[in-house]
């Protein structure tokens, strides 16, 4: 799927807003075909980075291009589509006046029948767009975003204020989407869709690039294995010297340790305690993005992180 | 989806038509889903055309020398033009509840340029204003309240009015890009009753000895209003004004300083950031 050509080319791209730098020199290459999260606390710069990526605007300094051409370009041959986080329809226009508008707009659009039943939402074709709900007004951002057909698709935190239910409506439909070899970048705080949804995390902080691999070797950035076991009367402090501990919890008759050496202090607990039901896990990505970013994650189901970015002209 | 590479390359240039269609098609039909437009542009104008023509004194008074039309003539003009003024500005000022919305930033994703988004408007806003004169011109004919005795006057009127409130569509932009809200009409809509007022829309045009008089011939309806009645007034003396240059200098004035405004206020909503 990859032939060489990039989706996206960000070099030393920097954003200043007065004194605030929205983005402080970011580097990223995303090649075609790949499902990219980017990942970060509010006002990390995600949505604007996707600005200028969309030539929403220009960057203070550096060089963005989507795939070889100015985003501008890009756009103008509907290589490159969005769903914005908000906004971006009228209340007053039905679903499918949304997206036969759009695709007026285009050159060669898709048939907007087709978009429809790609955003799952011909049955409420007809609907006007303030009776619609969350997801739907989403999946009608989606539809649109469809229409020109794009090679790169670019959501941001596009599940922001749906329930569950929706979400994964709203996740499934651009899986099914992605499957047919689109590229996908989306910005999101909710950890467990960048570990579901992405081949590849991009973690954002004030501006730069803290990290970037798949949710497993992020994972596997922090140090240590998590060993969990049920062991009754187990003192924490006694805990800590046991092989490569380095974090020690007890809760109950459960004791969760974090040790750099995980098999030597599994052979100990077994063999030399009354340890028992032992567990091994990897460290979640939850833990690298609390360590890099300093704890701002939001869990899916936390709506008190949906806040928007204080002070950041987004 | 086929190969990358190739799709990339063949990928076509957009079209730069600057008037779509489907665009206008779906902007027509926004416009007639809304109650508040079509209520002060269609409705208000007609009620008030035969409400007053049933209240006025010597509604069948002949005015001016050639006799051409009756008072109640006089009125169906200045409705018809409060009506085409309420259309065109609203059609304009919708920008605003578009960039509230959003929309306009949504239309940046598109291969479409901000400049042809304005030419719809205005395009909308013609259509408007000849619904709404049209409108009042047949309520007008139909229930007695005007007798004009040549057709002349007919065309005359709402070549002006329509060409004439062009320059309203361009102040609704103007507001529409200053006001980033959804609710500019609710202050436009008071703002246009009083320069319709000070037009001598609701009263005929107010005696030029009073400090009002004075003020309102400053005012952007004022010319317009003017410009629009004297097809059926031909005056050269007497209580109606003979025709003035002042009428087309106001127009064009108001005209040029709104314009400027929308082109000013439009440029920068549209520079990037």
């Amino acid at each position: 799927m990859v032939l060489g050509m990039n989706a996206i080319t960000l070099r030393s791209v920097t954003k200043h807003f007065g004194q605030v730098r929205a983005v402080d020199g970011i580097d990223l290459i995303i090649g075609q075909g790949e499902v990219v999260a980017v990942l970060g606390p509010n006002g990390a710069g995600k949505t604007t980075t996707i600005d200028m990526v969309l030539g929403l605007s220009t960057p203070t300094d550096g060089d963005v291009t989507v795939f070889d051409l100015h985003p501008r370009e890009a756009v103008d041959r509907g290589l490159v589509s969005a769903v914005l986080q908000s906004g971006g329809l009228l209340k007053d226009m039905t679903v499918r006046e949304s997206v036969e508008y759009t695709a007026a707009l285009f050159p060669s659009a898709r048939p907007v029948d087709e978009a429809l039943a790609a955003a799952g939402i011909t049955a409420i074709a007809d609907r006007r767009i303030k009776d619609c709900s969350g997801g739907e007004q989403q999946r009608t951002r989606f539809a649109m975003a469809l229409v020109p057909d794009p090679e790169l698709i670019i959501l941001d935190e596009p599940t922001t204020g749906m329930d569950v239910a929706a979400r994964r409506a709203f996740w499934q439909a651009i899986h099914a989407d992605a499957e047919q070899g689109r590229t996908v970048v989306f910005a999101t705080h909710y950890l467990e869709e960048a570990e579901t949804w992405a081949d590849r995390v991009v973690v954002v902080r004030a501006g730069k690039v803290v990290a970037d691999g798949t949710p497993a070797e992020l994972g596997a950035m922090t140090a240590g294995r998590v060993v969990r076991a049920t062991l009754p009367d187990a003192d924490p402090e006694q805990l800590r010297t046991l092989p490569g501990v380095v974090e020690a919890e007890v809760r109950g008759t459960t004791v969760t340790l974090v040790s750099t050496d995980s098999d030597a202090l599994a052979r100990h607990l077994l063999t030399q305690t009354a340890a028992r039901d032992l567990e091994v896990a990897g460290r979640s990505l939850e833990d690298t993005f609390v360590a890099l970013t300093g704890g701002d994650a939001g869990t899916a189901d936390d709506p008190t992180t949906t806040e928007t970015t204080e002070g950041l002209p987004r | 989806m086929t190969s990358p590479l190739t799709d990339v390359a063949s990928r076509p240039a957009p079209r730069r038509t600057l008037l779509n269609p489907t665009v206008l098609r779906i902007e027509l039909r926004r416009l007639v889903r809304n109650r508040r437009i079509l209520i002060f542009t269609f409705v208000f104008p007609a009620v008030m055309l035969v409400f007053i023509g049933s209240q006025i004194t010597g509604q069948d008074d002949v005015i001016g020398p050639q006799a051409v039309a009756n008072v109640g003539a006089y009125v169906m003009a200045s409705m018809a033009v409060y009506g085409a003024v309420m259309a065109t500005t609203s059609a304009g000022a919708s920008v605003s509840i578009e960039r509230a919305a959003g929309w306009s930033r949504q239309l940046r994703l598109t291969p479409a340029r901000p400049l042809s988004h304005v030419l719809v408007k205005m395009l909308v806003a013609v259509v408007l204003g000849v619904c709404a004169t049209v409108v009042t011109f047949v309520v007008g004919a139909v229930t007695g309240t005007a007798h004009v005795t040549a057709m002349a006057p007919w065309w005359q009127m709402g070549v002006v009015i329509v060409l004439g409130s062009l320059v309203f569509a361009a102040f609704g932009l103007f507001m529409g890009y200053l006001l980033p809200s959804e609710n500019a009409m609710q202050f436009l809509g008071p703002l246009l009753a009083i320069l319709a007022i000070f037009g001598g829309l609701f009263s005929g045009p107010l005696p030029t000895d009073s400090l009002y008089g004075q003020i309102a011939q400053y005012t952007p309806i004022y010319g317009l209003s003017q410009l629009a009645h004297w097809p059926l007034t031909l005056t050269t003396t007497g209580a109606h004004d003979p025709f003035r240059m002042a009428w087309v200098l106001n127009l064009v004035v108001w005209g040029l300083v709104f314009v400027a405004g929308a082109v000013w206020r439009f440029r920068r909503d549209t520079d990037r950031v």
